[in-house]
């Protein structure tokens, strides 16, 4: 058991840390530490292509597929100094982090060899396609559909349905689709995992505008869209498999780079608490230091399901790791306003725009929803991890 | 950088896991509580004299195997599993990380030779009546007398004091043209000592309350004139209290697991209704936690210990971040278990009050986690001057 990098991996730093630090007070100063998804949309795509061009993209993935082939701690490192130059949050996490990494995995080489590429150079965008207006927790019950059709282009995917909650698909050029390719069929049975292009006419995107006055997510509509008949990830009908191991991707290095948010998060608090005085107030105190604590831990969690990783088993933090930074970060919106205080609340420009800790405040009331609720979440650590009975469902 | 257990690791974890379940059940110790010393002094032997668990992290110099505190860390989890009450926490895991801390000479070595072979074992007195936590806590005085040294006070909740040969004792050293304090060793035989045996709440562990006048048999092993040897070792102990408390916090998790899986209430096992599986949830999210705490805090000891310079700071992070989760956790886990067991949780026969009365006791042993988040909140720099943006 060990915990510290070697002298390589410490040069590895240095190296990226100061290419980050150039790129942010340089050329990109001007998207320096955004926390809002969508804001400064078209330079945030920029930032993605020339991570890609410089290959810092997606260092892990295989060189050939415009990664580093970079080893498990050289991935560490890069997500730690990448939050700690301020760069902002990766728009293109739905490529690199999801889409790319379940290709990478589950796809053939037709896929690969399609895809990867252009998710490593920031040249193509993503977007997950899995919530449905009747399949939220209930994930299973996506009634999306996809028949095969023999057409003058060769066989190809026509889809029918709608998706919910989509992040980035206003900016995305494709979407993996959960959805129902067999007639008939209820639950994880008769599910496909389909890579669908968003670029065309079967495909209608409506933001939805959300609790903090952005629109990052979206409804989906997919009314005869098309895409080949080779672009469906595993075998038709055994996509509930896949899409789960998607998912799995979530606990991979780019909670690292979360954690880093946390901290620039916490580090913003702490400063806010020192020039409006909160920070001598005794209970103020007490809950700053409960908040350190959990991000410290949090970090340690990380760092042994990564370490597990390479074994391929699960282990008790990599499921209870999800409830625990959920909870930890709605705590920490709630210190943020408290520390924040009556001015807080004022907007503090035209239009409905807050300041960063209200902002923080606002919306980590979607962390304890998205990718699965904390009540799923319980009931997954319940049921996979202390071996409790099922849930039992009431129409089957 | 790899967070997880070697194969050597796993083989201890093992082996303990095997011996203290086999032999430190539910039965032995409630055998062990009727006892005057609260465990079995033949087990103990074994525990030394064919485990060498004593002298397991303790240096090859003074006869240990040389190991680190991950590797007792990995044994103290076992041992907090059974909630085992033997001396090995207070003897090697808060003694020994005070007596390390003082400077390598043959005083000390002597001491550490006794602690490492089993032959005696060691507690730590560093706190007077109020319990508190902390350097102005100590409520004993070392004087010069006549060419000699002169110990006077009193040192509260001393645990497993009422078997210890050997006490490491922190003083404030007041001999002439001295400032600050000492650490030093007494002998639990020497004259003016008293040793008195106190009951807790806690059966599973007493303390003890050690009055000392005008002792003179002391053996000065350091003199820490800014607090920090003692300082430094406590936050040391602190992480190997925390493995203790990470396993009895598992074991209550575990048993209550069991509990609910048996239990049939509406004609189901309770622990297929979602307020019984979520809290159980919950209590394993603050598990996990603990683990990842614990295991990380150990590597900072080994690491701090290799190159104390370096990670002095880190050490006190650790050690308070430790501190503060695994008592406010294993409280909340063990509260839980009982009010998950229902009626049977509130009874003496059942092995729930025991874990709920240990996280109690251990909640306050070396600082409240109150104390300790304001340790934390200064180490946040809460009181530094602003920086000007």
């Amino acid at each position: 058991m060990k915990i510290r990098f070697t002298p390589e991996q410490e040069a590895f730093r240095a190296g990226c840390a100061s290419w980050l630090q150039q790129q942010m007070e340089g050329p990109f100063a001007d998207i320096r530490g955004i926390m809002s998804q969508t804001f400064r949309a078209d330079r945030r795509l920029e930032w993605e292509r020339v991570l890609g061009q410089a290959r810092w993209s997606v260092i892990g993935w295989p060189e050939k597929y415009g990664g580093r082939d970079a080893s498990l701690a050289e991935q560490v490192i890069f997500a730690e100094e990448y939050a700690r130059s301020g760069a902002p949050g990766r728009v293109g996490h739905l490529g690199t982090e999801l889409a790319g990494p379940t290709i990478l995995h589950f796809g053939n080489d037709l896929q690969r060899e399609r895809f990867l590429l252009p998710i490593a150079k920031g040249e193509e965008f993503w977007c997950q396609g899995y919530s449905e207006p009747n399949a939220g927790s209930d994930l299973s019950n996506v009634r999306t559909r996809a028949r095969l059709e023999h057409g003058p282009n060769g066989p190809e995917w026509v889809i029918d349905g709608q998706k919910i909650w989509t992040s980035l698909a206003q900016f995305a050029d494709w979407c993996f689709v959960v959805c129902r390719t067999e007639e008939g069929t209820k639950g994880p049975a008769g599910i496909s995992y389909l890579l669908v292009p968003m670029k065309q006419k079967g495909v209608t995107v409506k933001p939805i505008r959300q609790i903090t006055g952005d629109a990052e997510f979206n409804e989906v509509f997919f009314d005869g869209a098309r895409t080949k008949a080779e672009y469906c990830v595993g075998n038709p009908g055994e996509g509930w498999k896949v899409a789960m191991g998607t998912l799995a991707f979530e606990r991979g290095v780019s909670t690292l780079a979360q954690q880093m948010t946390f901290r620039n998060e916490l580090e913003r608090i702490v400063e806010a608490a020192k020039s409006n005085g909160a920070a001598s107030d005794p209970l103020i105190r007490q809950r700053m230091a409960e908040a350190w604590v959990g991000l410290r831990i949090m970090r340690y969690s990380a760092l042994r399901m990564l370490s597990r990783a390479t074994t391929g088993s699960l282990g008790g933090e990599a499921l209870t790791y999800k409830l625990h930074w959920a909870s930890w970060r709605k705590k920490l919106g709630e210190l943020a306003m408290d520390v924040a205080g009556a001015p807080g609340e004022l907007c503090v420009g035209e239009g409905y725009e807050l300041a960063d800790l209200p902002y923080l405040y606002l919306f980590s009331r979607a962390d304890t929803i998205y990718g699965g609720t904390n009540q799923i979440q319980r009931n997954i650590v319940a049921e996979r991890a202390l071996g409790l009975p099922k849930e039992a469902r009431g129409d089957r | 950088m790899q967070f997880s257990f070697t194969d050597d690791q796993n083989m201890i974890r093992d082996s303990a896991r095997e011996f203290m379940s086999e032999r430190c059940g539910s039965q032995q110790l409630r055998h062990d509580l009727e006892s005057a010393e609260n465990f079995d002094p033949s087990l103990w032997q074994t525990i030394t004299q064919e485990l060498g668990w004593a002298g397991l992290s303790l240096p090859e110099s003074v006869g240990g195997s040389g190991l680190g505190m991950v590797e007792l860390a990995i044994v103290l989890e076992e041992q907090g599993r059974c909630l085992y009450g033997g001396p090995l926490l207070a003897s090697v895991g808060l003694a020994s990380a005070i007596l390390l801390e003082c400077p390598q000479a043959e005083a000390r070595e002597a001491v550490l030779a006794r602690l490492a072979s089993g032959e005696a074992t060691a507690a730590l007195a560093i706190t007077g009546d109020r319990g508190l936590a902390g350097l102005d806590a100590i409520d004993m005085t070392l004087h010069e007398e006549q060419g000699g040294l002169r110990l006077d006070g009193v040192a509260s909740f001393v645990l497993n004091g009422h078997v210890a040969d050997v006490f490491v004792v922190a003083a404030k050293d007041q001999r002439a043209g001295r400032s600050g304090y000492a650490v030093v060793a007494v002998d639990t035989t020497v004259s003016g000592l008293r040793v008195e045996k106190k009951l807790a709440m806690d059966t599973t562990r007493p303390y003890a309350r050690l009055t000392f006048e005008s002792v003179r048999d002391v053996v000065l092993l350091a003199a820490d004139v800014d607090g920090r040897t003692i300082e430094r070792g406590v936050q040391v102990a602190q992480v190997a209290l925390a493995a203790e408390q990470l396993g009895a916090m598992q074991a209550v998790l575990d048993l209550t697991t069991s509990y609910v899986s048996q239990r049939v209430q509406f004609g189901r096992v309770i622990g297929s209704f979602q307020a019984i599986k979520h809290r159980l949830a919950d209590m394993m999210v603050i598990c996990e936690a603990a683990r990842s705490a614990v295991y990380y805090a150990a590597c900072v000891v080994d690491e701090y210990r290799a190159d104390p310079v370096t990670h002095a700071q880190e050490l006190a992070e650790a050690a308070a971040l430790v501190k503060v989760h695994c008592s406010a956790g294993f409280h909340d886990v063990a509260g839980n278990a009982i009010q998950l067991h229902g009626g049977i949780g509130f009874t003496w026969e059942y092995d729930a009050q025991l874990f709920f009365k240990r996280a109690r006791a251990t909640y306050n042993l070396l600082g409240a986690p109150v104390v300790h988040r304001e340790h934390i909140a200064r180490l946040m720099g809460l009181d530094d001057d602003k920086e000007v943006a």
